[in-house]
């Protein structure tokens, strides 16, 4: 079983204050939503875990079984089992992506997989097989980037996974399909999904739902806290309009 | 005759007439030579480009090291034949090889074709060889496409060529792999003036490969090279360079294409050695239907200028071009792309298409962008686009955080750009071309 804590972490990027004594513990086997207005630091959050360069720790730390990550490149962070499904995931123009798909396997397993499991695997969540000779990302619709990172997702099997806005750009039946897998792998990896949509949280029925506003958790909790949201808007949990 | 001989530096009129007097050749082509020797001191040095500051005074002209051209890998010196196993030819001559040429200094060292082509007509040997034993079709066609005055480095070669490839493709032979040469010097101070002719009849079809390495020395060595092809009626010629001199060398070459009518002719550059590197390859579209691609990448690292381009004349109607150019400026290095493409009044429904891209890897490195459209027909369409941008950090990081290293994610981007163009190498010379670039961005030495 892998630990990850964040312990009081406080996060600047270009001089601007994002993330403020931010405190959080996941486990494997559990799902955790962590919500929030546009512009509260999710994506930060996201971003610090893997270790973007363009965030700089202020305070606080990473650790991931015990062991501090905070100071180590965003490459062995990866390599320890993190990784992030990007909300906007970059073009690469003649990068191809099965051969792409094939690097990271290799990378995280030491070995070969064969073209016609990963067709298989893209196949499970209605990724249309003729993507997988297109270039990485480029010129691809919202919805195939977001698939293409699950893809990469349900290839190297972290340890962590985080999802970034999760369902932007993809159809519902999609999003039902990729929860479905999500859950199935459940007690092999910590899920950690953002999302500043109340109904997409309810569809994921998380463990653990933690609320960020202005940087700050403003409460952790259960289901709950979708129910006061749902009525009240994120000012039940001291937004300020 | 002697084995070997090495000119001393310096250029005058007896040196044109020694080359031509060692090589035992006829006088309608000394007396080509010393024509295009009397329009090299005439015309002065390149007004624009690069600052050309050369003395043709420190070169040797002339430099040989064996016997002659030998059609057996065997019969080569050793240290010599070492020098081509090491670069791999006899080896892919073998395997996917019709045919390999080598040049070492000034002379053409080793040159065969394989017997059932040799049969059927195709003729691939030294140009010095082609003008004893095929005079008629090399006086036929040598000066006709790139004249001897066209340009100062034209009529410099015009006058001291050595060595460089002839071949000959009969009508309607296609000729099915394609045929190598490789050009090395080995030496510091030397002049490489190798001249190419192609003639390939109608229907004809042959695909030519060069390669290019030098020996690093502390002075410069000059490399122009002259290169006419002539594609006839339906004619396919595929000319791919694969051009790795060391950052001392001066890369001033002149190829031009003439297109008959239905003819293709594709002209495949890519360029990561020498110090200036000035090449614009280019297509006279002369026949309706004829058809012309240029597809190029440079790489310019510190202290490297790499001017390339090209110039396509659309003459005929019905002629298309499509050009491609790809360039990487790093750690100072500069790239520029020159191009013109001019169409002629009654070169009725031409098409042309550009695209220019630079990627620069630092704040230091520059490029520049100088493309000319002469369009005098309205039925013509051209387009041209350019880009220039630098590397993205973004995509860095989203490959880092797959687990790449900063280098391996850098090198990753970089393929990715050229890739459309390594795509038109044969696979063998990709992979060889990625390594290269791999060691060029490591700041290795070749």
């Amino acid at each position: 079983m892998d630990i990850l804590n964040i312990n009081n972490l406080s996060v600047e990027a270009n001089g601007k204050d994002i993330l403020r004594d931010v405190s959080l513990s996941f486990k494997t086997g559990e799902i955790h939503v962590i919500m929030g207005p546009n512009g509260s630091g999710k994506s930060t959050l996201a971003n610090v875990i893997i270790g973007n360069p363009k965030y700089h720790i202020k305070n606080g730390n990473i650790e991931l079984n015990g062991e501090d990550i905070a100071t180590k490149e965003m490459n062995e962070r990866a390599n320890l089992g993190i990784f992030l499904a990007f909300q906007n995931p970059v073009e690469i123009e003649g990068l191809n992506i099965m051969h792409f798909l094939k690097m990271i396997y290799k990378r995280r397993f030491n070995e070969n997989i064969p073209t016609e499991k990963i067709k298989e695997l893209a196949k499970e969540i209605n990724l249309q097989e003729d993507i997988l000779n297109r270039q990485l990302n480029f010129n691809l619709s919202g919805g195939e980037k977001k698939k293409l990172e699950f893809l990469q997702m349900m290839l190297i099997k972290p340890k962590v996974q985080i999802f970034d806005e999760i369902d932007s750009g993809i159809d519902i039946d999609s999003f039902k399909r990729i929860m479905e897998i999500i859950r199935s792998i459940k007690r092999q990896t910590i899920t950690i999904i953002i999302t500043h949509q109340i109904n997409t949280a309810k569809l994921i029925e998380p463990d653990r739902i933690h609320v960020l506003i202005d940087g700050k958790i403003s409460v952790s909790g259960g289901q709950e806290i979708l129910d006061n949201i749902d009525k009240e808007g994120y000012k039940f949990y001291g937004k300020q309009n | 005759m002697e084995n070997k001989i090495r000119f001393e530096k310096g250029l005058n009129e007896d040196i044109v007439r020694r080359i031509s007097n060692i090589k035992n050749e006829p006088e309608w082509m000394l007396n080509f030579r010393l024509n295009a020797y009397k329009f090299f001191k005439n015309r002065p040095m390149p007004k624009w480009g690069p600052d050309l500051n050369i003395d043709f005074n420190e070169f040797s002209y002339y430099l040989k090291e064996t016997k002659g051209e030998a059609n057996r890998w065997e019969d080569l010196p050793q240290d010599i034949l070492e020098t081509y196993k090491q670069l791999g030819i006899p080896e892919a001559e073998k395997k996917f090889l019709s045919g390999a040429e080598a040049m070492f200094e000034s002379e053409v060292v080793y040159s065969r074709v394989r017997k059932e082509l040799e049969n059927l007509g195709v003729i691939f040997c030294s140009t010095d060889t082609a003008v004893k034993k095929y005079p008629d079709i090399v006086k036929e066609y040598i000066g006709k496409v790139v004249s001897p005055n066209d340009n100062k480095f034209a009529a410099l070669n015009s006058a001291v060529w050595s060595g460089g490839s002839f071949i000959y493709v009969p009508k309607g032979v296609k000729v099915p792999m394609p045929l190598q040469a490789y050009f090395r010097i080995n030496t510091g101070e030397m002049g490489q003036f190798e001249r190419t002719l192609i003639v390939v009849e109608d229907g004809g079809e042959v695909e030519y490969i060069e390669g290019c390495s030098a020996l690093m020395y502390s002075k410069a060595s000059l490399h122009a090279a002259v290169v006419e092809v002539i594609a006839k009626k339906n004619a396919h010629v595929k000319y791919i360079t694969l051009q790795n001199w060391t950052k001392n060398v001066y890369n001033l070459v002149t190829k031009r294409a003439f297109a008959e009518e239905g003819a293709y002719v594709e002209w495949i550059d890519a360029n990561i050695g020498s110090k200036i590197n000035m090449k614009y390859p280019s297509v006279y579209l002369r026949g309706k239907n004829s058809k012309a691609k240029i597809i190029s990448v440079a790489l310019a690292n510190s202290g490297q200028i790499q001017d390339a381009g090209t110039k396509i004349y659309h003459l005929a109607p019905d002629t298309s071009s499509t050009v491609v150019s790809k360039s990487i400026s790093m750690g100072g290095g500069k790239t520029t792309y020159r191009g013109l493409i001019y169409v002629k009044k009654g070169a009725k429904n031409a098409k042309s298409t550009v695209k220019c891209s630079t990627l620069l890897m630092d704040s230091i490195s520059k490029s520049d962008t100088y493309p000319y459209t002469e369009n005098n027909e309205e039925t013509a369409m051209t387009t041209h686009e350019a880009y220039v941008g630098k590397i993205n950090e973004n995509q860095i990081y989203y490959l880092m955080s797959r687990g790449f290293s900063e280098q391996d994610a850098t090198d990753m981007i970089v393929f990715g750009f050229i890739n459309e163009i390594v795509n038109e190498l044969p696979l063998e010379y990709a992979i060889e071309f990625n390594r290269l670039i791999k060691m060029d961005m490591r700041g290795a030495i070749a």
